[in-house]
């Protein structure tokens, strides 16, 4: 079999060989870096110097920046430490904030999306009325299933207008779309840096300087007592060299939108049918959600790895389970649809040759498969 | 002398092993996936890293392996016991027993607990830092959830005893946790022998890379725990989050190590910790030990230079990586609560000095440490 071709970018990005040559170099650097003497000092500057590479990816202060252990604690920190009286969270979030929210202790509502993925502004409008104020309002950047970006600065605005606050889970977003934490005008984003190239078990939790964030593991008083426990160093050096890289990358968007265009336009002329998501909302360039129809979306997994090529039916974390992505359920697809679909998402390493191999494979599937079924 | 600076700051941190490192590498490079992947060859073999390490970690306290949950490290394996115990039985079983001495992660669990309404009994320790078992089982009540004890202290080096503590527990239906961060891979540890329920592991203070740990979860309804961190569902629901294959893999293969190398290494650091505490001796004849002179890990020594002054000494042994206290506290004035907690006067703590050694400290190491001390407790004029 030729080289694996591997298009899951949202489940998890291949860590770059600057990053392994920062987390070797940082695993050989001993110290505490809560220690005072040199040596706890030499590897306090790595974890230092990764947040103001951070704190550039995400547009923020650099003391605004709490490293953690990634992008799941980084919601779940601040969907339960906001200290909000309820939580408003749009329908196509992340499962985990979902579960966080339920765990908050304080009543949540779900805002509903429209047709084209992006929140309903009216809706979230009459729930900040009823919701026990302050509400947190959690809606994220980027969808990871469809690559959908929302809107964060006019839902800030109405947040802010009813005086909730604001979080946004920029998971997805960052290094494929760029990021200005204050132009976001939100309160609180959470990053993690397997997404970006970086190795994984690292997040940050970035917060305004008024956002108040009750610590979720209490314990020496690390990260300005934001998140105790002995920092991830090399973990957190290399999602430093990812982030800086990551913004490099942003660049090269162009081409990987390039890409992905190419795929759906080739798609999209061999079978009519075929049903692109998200085609209607701005989205990361690098993401696309495609319905085959009457092809379950396992079965096309199947197909695709059997042709060396690596993609996901669903996010990572619920593959596996057989069920609807909450996601196209809330954008209203029905279930037929949404059973059909995979997600192709690529990145930085991804050529023109592994598109024309996708699109090959899609191609040949359709024909032996969906056309029979549709026709 | 030929040796500029030396490390003895084992119980901050250690140095990543080499062995450690190799095991890692795959994980950063060619085998990059999502373990949560289960659809494709590369989320297959990140996934079958977790399990390796699972058996791994599990072997050295010789608990079954599904028991066995991957976390950012100790302070999250300790924050997810305590709370999540009290979460899940505090409505009938409102009281947790802990130390004064615990690490302040524990404290502050705690503490955290306390103000959620809960009762917090925090036991005292005798001089030589160790808790009575009877005053522990005077404390244990029928509102009793659980008893939060650590296996070996982080600023003393003392040994509680697990074994004890475990019977008492048992015999009350009471749940045990132990924070083993400083113990696991070091002492011998057996979860079913010392009647553990709950055990927290730390990957760096046994030469494995920081931000990983693990809790050990006996299996059964009477241990069930209400997770912290929701969730795509990783970890059989109890702690959601990506896990990283590569600091899994680094913890499963510090493990292993150290359980291979276990005795052999407990010889070699009691011979080296001899001829530290005997050279200290020399030069300081009025020295204190601090906690109990043998129920102790071999590898940690808190000592007091009555009639010194701390910050003077500190100061004069730069290049002699040590500290005055635990690593998280080192930046935060003011004598350990710890050393507060055995009886020692502020003037004696503040004359304390923690050296840790570990699988790398040489001889001329411990050379270079009992010449800097030397000549520092000269410059004020001994310790005698």
């Amino acid at each position: 079999m030729t080289t694996p071709i591997y298009m899951d970018y949202n489940a998890t990005a291949p860590i770059r060989d600057s990053v392994i040559e920062m987390v070797s170099l940082a695993m050989q650097t001993v110290g505490n870096p809560s220690s005072v003497h040199t040596a706890g000092r030499s590897v306090r500057r790595l974890v230092e110097e990764a947040r103001v590479k951070v704190a550039a990816l995400a547009g923020c202060r650099v003391r605004d920046v709490t490293f953690c252990s990634g992008g799941t604690e980084a919601s779940n920190a601040v969907i339960r430490g906001s200290g909000a009286a309820s939580i408003i969270i749009s329908a196509v979030e992340h499962e985990c904030g979902f579960a966080a929210s339920k765990h908050a202790g304080v009543p949540t509502y779900v805002v509903e999306v429209d047709r084209k993925g992006l929140v309903d502004q009216n809706k979230l409008r009459e729930m900040l009325r009823e919701a026990p104020a302050p509400a947190l309002v959690s809606v994220m950047l980027a969808n990871n299933e469809t690559g959908i970006i929302q809107p964060v600065r006019e839902i800030a605005d109405i947040a802010h207008e009813f005086g909730a606050r604001m979080h946004t889970d920029a998971v997805q977003a960052a290094g494929k779309t760029p990021i200005d934490f204050n132009a976001l005008g939100a309160d609180y984003l959470t990053l993690s840096s397997h997404k970006v190239g970086g190795p994984q078990g690292v997040g940050a939790i970035i917060t305004a300087p008024t956002a108040p964030l009750a610590p979720l593991v209490a314990g020496g008083g690390q990260e300005l007592g934001r998140r105790s426990g002995t920092e991830n160093v090399a973990g957190i050096a290399g999602f430093g060299v990812a982030a800086l890289e990551a913004m490099d990358d942003l660049a090269d968007m162009n081409r990987i939108g390039a890409l992905r265009e190419r795929f759906e336009a080739d798609v999209t002329s061999h079978a009519n049918n075929v049903c692109l998501i998200g085609l209607e909302s701005p989205r990361t360039a690098n993401t696309s959600c495609v319905a085959m129809p009457g092809v379950k979306g396992e079965t096309q997994v199947m197909h695709f790895d059997l042709n060396g090529i690596f993609l996901s039916s669903g996010s990572a974390c619920s593959s596996g389970k057989v069920k609807v992505s909450h996601v196209l359920s809330a954008m209203g697809y029905e279930d037929d649809t949404a059973n059909a679909s995979i997600r192709v998402s690529l990145g930085r390493l991804t050529t023109e040759s592994d598109v024309d191999a996708l699109i090959k494979a899609w191609i040949s599937l359709y024909d032996r498969t969906a056309a029979r079924v549709n026709s | 002398m030929t040796l500029k600076s030396a490390y003895m700051d084992y119980q901050a941190t250690t140095p990543l092993d080499e062995r450690v490192l190799a095991s890692m590498l795959p994980y950063l490079t060619e085998k990059f996936g999502n373990p949560h992947s289960a659809e494709h060859r590369f989320g297959w073999e990140a996934e079958a890293a977790l399990d390796v390490a699972r058996e791994q970690v599990a072997g050295v306290i010789s608990a079954p392996s599904e028991a066995i949950t991957f976390l950012s490290g100790a302070t999250e394996a300790n924050n997810l016991v305590i709370k999540g115990v009290m979460e899940q039985w505090g409505r009938n079983k409102p009281h947790l027993i802990t130390v004064s001495t615990e690490h302040k992660c524990v404290l502050e669990a705690a503490e955290v607990c306390r103000k959620a309404g809960f009762r917090v009994t925090l036991l005292p320790v005798g001089q030589d830092g160790i808790i009575d078992l009877n005053q522990l089982e005077e404390a244990i009540d029928a509102e009793t959830a659980m008893v939060s004890v650590m296996a070996v202290n982080n600023e003393i080096g003392i040994i509680q005893p697990l074994s004890e503590i475990g019977e008492l527990c048992r015999k009350n239906g009471v749940l045990f946790h132990t924070d083993a961060a400083q113990a696991y891979g070091k002492i011998p540890l057996d979860v079913e022998a010392m009647g553990v329920d709950f055990m927290s592991v730390s990957a760096h203070k046994i030469y494995g890379p920081k931000g990983v740990g693990a809790l050990y979860h006996k299996l059964g309804k009477y241990t069930t725990l209400t997770p912290q961190m929701h969730g795509g569902g990783q970890e059989g629901g109890l702690r959601a989050g990506t896990q990283a294959p590569a600091l899994v893999a680094g913890l499963g293969r510090a493990a292993d190590i150290c359980a291979a190398e276990m005795a052999q290494e407990q010889g070699r650091l009691t011979t080296m910790m001899n001829r530290l505490v005997s050279g200290l001796k020399k030069s300081a004849p009025a020295l204190i030990i601090n906690g109990h002179p043998d129920k102790r890990w071999i590898g940690n020594l808190n000592v007091s230079f009555p009639g010194l002054v701390g910050d003077r000494l500190f100061a004069d042994i730069r290049g002699l990586a040590v500290s005055t206290g635990a690593a998280c506290a080192s930046a935060v004035a003011g004598p350990s609560y710890v050393l507060d907690a055995i009886g020692l006067s502020d003037m004696d703590a503040k004359s304390s000095l923690r050296l840790g050694i570990g699988r790398f400290t040489t001889d001329e190491e411990i050379d270079f440490a009992l010449d800097k001390i030397a000549e520092a407790i000269a410059k004020q004029g001994g310790c005698e």
